[in-house]
């Protein structure tokens, strides 16, 4: 799906993005994982359209990412934000709806919308509080109805920046299942995470960076090796392999 | 509260709300005044009944209602834009632009140009510079967002405030009383042919912002979320800048700068409709129009004969509820 080639992104003049050759394909649960200021949102931003103004080749589907229409490519993309504080009082349901953005024309959504709404907040457990005020919401409540806003795009890549972050237990795995299920029906899903546990237990594939940079892109196993981490974030690490054979990562303290 | 499903149904029995109450309002606040007028002596064409209904009170009535809604869509609007909820139709620049405009041609005293009012005239070049003024500022560098919008807004509002003080302290003493009474705000008496036209742009552009209504609703969450589901932040952005500038230039350029509707009406209405625009704005037309009417019957009779602006009786009304929802924004933090 996506061909990531020579991929740059300035802030400020500073490059904080510089990938040489990165592929995604349909089907895949790819973890990002790396040090704050890795690049993992400025990766994720360019590739949902974001940040056109990026160096080098990002196609999706063949095309350039910044030649794609607007309302095609959000058919096609959707984005999770980290977080998303509102200033005025939208309900759940409302903000789910506007996932429905790029299928509308009129001035209503119409019954096949309402149907995608209901199913986007049924897989994320987010009905019981459809009418209630996003600002009311915990943390965690509001990154699921964000969530639903996104899979109510009916997108065919997901983008995700830090999903679990404010997420209870239950929530994450009910999360990470709910990304392995949307894997195994084709979708390419890409999430930023600090977890490296979760990334070890749910990706197919882990990307780490480092200062923009690809450190390592391989199955959970290799890509999140002692000396790989230790030479990426700083720290010793132990570890273990669970009975699946996947591995299990203490920090040393 | 009740499911969106049925949002199409709010919408028609909101608008069918506002348009009884904006007919009763023209027809009852027209009755209310010093002196006593029916409708059976105003419509059998008898004297004075027929020229105080027609030609002082129903025509102010209909401009209450026409400059109300206005800013109160306005508002709605810019509050949108700048993703903040204490925006008012005044703090992108246009209307600093207006006022400068027509105390210029107080002081300068002009008059009459080709038959239109010198002071509308000249309210609506200040407010077309500053219009084009912002705009230029506010897309320099990249494209246009809510922060540069907001920022070149607020910069020409103070540079237009500081030309207004710079006015009147130069004006004379009969020309100062008169800016004076210009900047509070104030609704006259005005000609069919002028709430003709000032309907029929404001007509349209209140027509132009509900259709884009849904894009209100995206850039009211964010440019990004705008922008992730297939709208170009930087294309709505000019154009509900244009559209509430229009509006709020054409209504100041008449009434001047009437203070509070175009912040407490969008307020009010949220706590009861919530945020979507695609029933806010229709709501916030006719509840605008409705409230200043009201207040201005108020201005007119509280101290007859004296009349007082009606920007103060708005702000008298408004100052306090503004504090009251500081107060529970306040509030809101600590939950």
């Amino acid at each position: 799906m996506y061909e990531l080639r020579d991929l740059g992104y300035l802030y400020d003049g500073v490059r904080v993005l510089k990938l040489a050759a990165v592929d995604f394909v349909g089907g895949e649960l790819v973890a990002l994982v790396g040090p704050n200021g890795a690049g993992k949102s400025t990766l994720l931003g360019v590739m949902a359209g974001l940040r056109p103004d990026y160096e080098g080749a990002c196609r999706l589907e063949g095309r350039e990412l910044r030649r794609w229409r607007r309302r095609e490519l959000a058919r096609m993309v959707s984005f999770v934000p980290q977080s998303l504080r509102l200033e005025f009082p939208f309900t759940a349901e409302q903000v789910v709806l506007m996932g429905r953005t790029p299928y509308c024309d009129g001035l209503f959504e119409g019954p096949e919308d309402h149907a995608a709404v209901e199913r986007a907040m049924e897989l994320t457990d987010t009905l019981q509080f459809r009418h209630r005020d996003f600002r009311a919401l915990s943390g965690g409540e509001r990154q699921r109805v964000v969530l639903a806003s996104a899979l109510a795009q009916q997108p065919r890549v997901l983008l995700l920046d830090e999903p679990a972050a404010f997420l209870d237990v239950k929530h994450q795995i009910r999360l990470h299942r709910l990304l392995c299920e949307l894997c195994r029906r084709g979708l390419l899903v890409v999430a930023a995470t600090h977890d490296l546990n979760l990334a070890a237990a749910y990706a197919d594939r882990v990307i780490v960076l480092d200062r923009g940079s690809v450190a390592a892109d391989a199955p959970p196993g290799r890509a999140l090796a002692p000396d790989i981490l230790r030479s990426v974030f700083e720290v010793d690490v132990y570890l273990a392999a669970d009975p699946q054979g996947r591995p299990w990562i203490r920090y040393e303290t | 509260m009740r499911p969106d499903r049925k949002a199409p149904v709010r919408l028609a029995r909101l608008v069918a709300a506002g348009l009884l109450l904006a007919l009763i309002a023209a027809a009852v606040l027209p009755l209310v005044g010093s002196a006593r007028i029916d409708y059976a002596r105003a419509f059998a064409g008898l004297s004075p009944d027929k020229e105080i209904l027609f030609q002082a009170r129903l025509p102010r009535v209909l401009l209450g209602l026409l400059v109300g809604g206005a800013l109160a869509v306005a508002g709605v609007l810019f509050q949108a834009l700048v993703r903040d909820a204490l925006a008012d139709p005044y703090v992108l620049g246009v209307a600093g632009g207006a006022s400068v405009g027509a105390v210029l041609a107080i002081c300068f005293g002009w008059s009459r140009w080709a038959g239109f009012s010198a002071i509308t005239v000249s309210a609506w070049a200040g407010a077309a510079v500053v219009l084009l003024l912002v705009v230029a500022i506010a897309s320099r560098g990249n494209r246009m967002s809510s922060f540069t919008l907001l920022l070149a807004g607020i910069t020409l509002n103070s540079i237009c405030a500081a030309v207004l003080l710079l006015l009147h302290n130069l004006a004379d003493f009969g020309q100062s009383f008169v800016v004076l009474r210009w900047l509070m705000g104030s609704l006259e008496p005005v000609g069919y042919p002028t709430l003709a036209w000032l309907a029929a742009v404001i007509g349209a552009a209140v027509l132009v912002a509900f259709r884009r209504a849904r894009e209100w609703n995206l850039l009211a969450v964010g440019e990004e979320w705008a922008m992730a589901r297939g709208v170009s932040p930087g294309r709505s952005l000019l154009v509900g800048f244009l559209t509430g500038s229009l509006i709020t230039a054409a209504v100041t350029a008449l009434a001047g700068p009437i203070a509070f509707v175009g912040l407490i009406v969008p307020h009010a209405l949220r706590l009861r409709i919530g945020a979507d625009h695609r029933l806010l704005l229709p709501a916030a037309f006719f509840a605008g129009g409705v409230f200043l009417a009201l207040c201005d019957t108020v201005a007119r009779v509280a101290l007859a004969p004296a009349e007082i602006p009606v920007g103060v009786i708005t702000a008298l009304l408004g100052g306090p509820f503004f504090i009251w929802l500081l107060g529970s924004r306040r509030r809101s933090l600590w939950l």
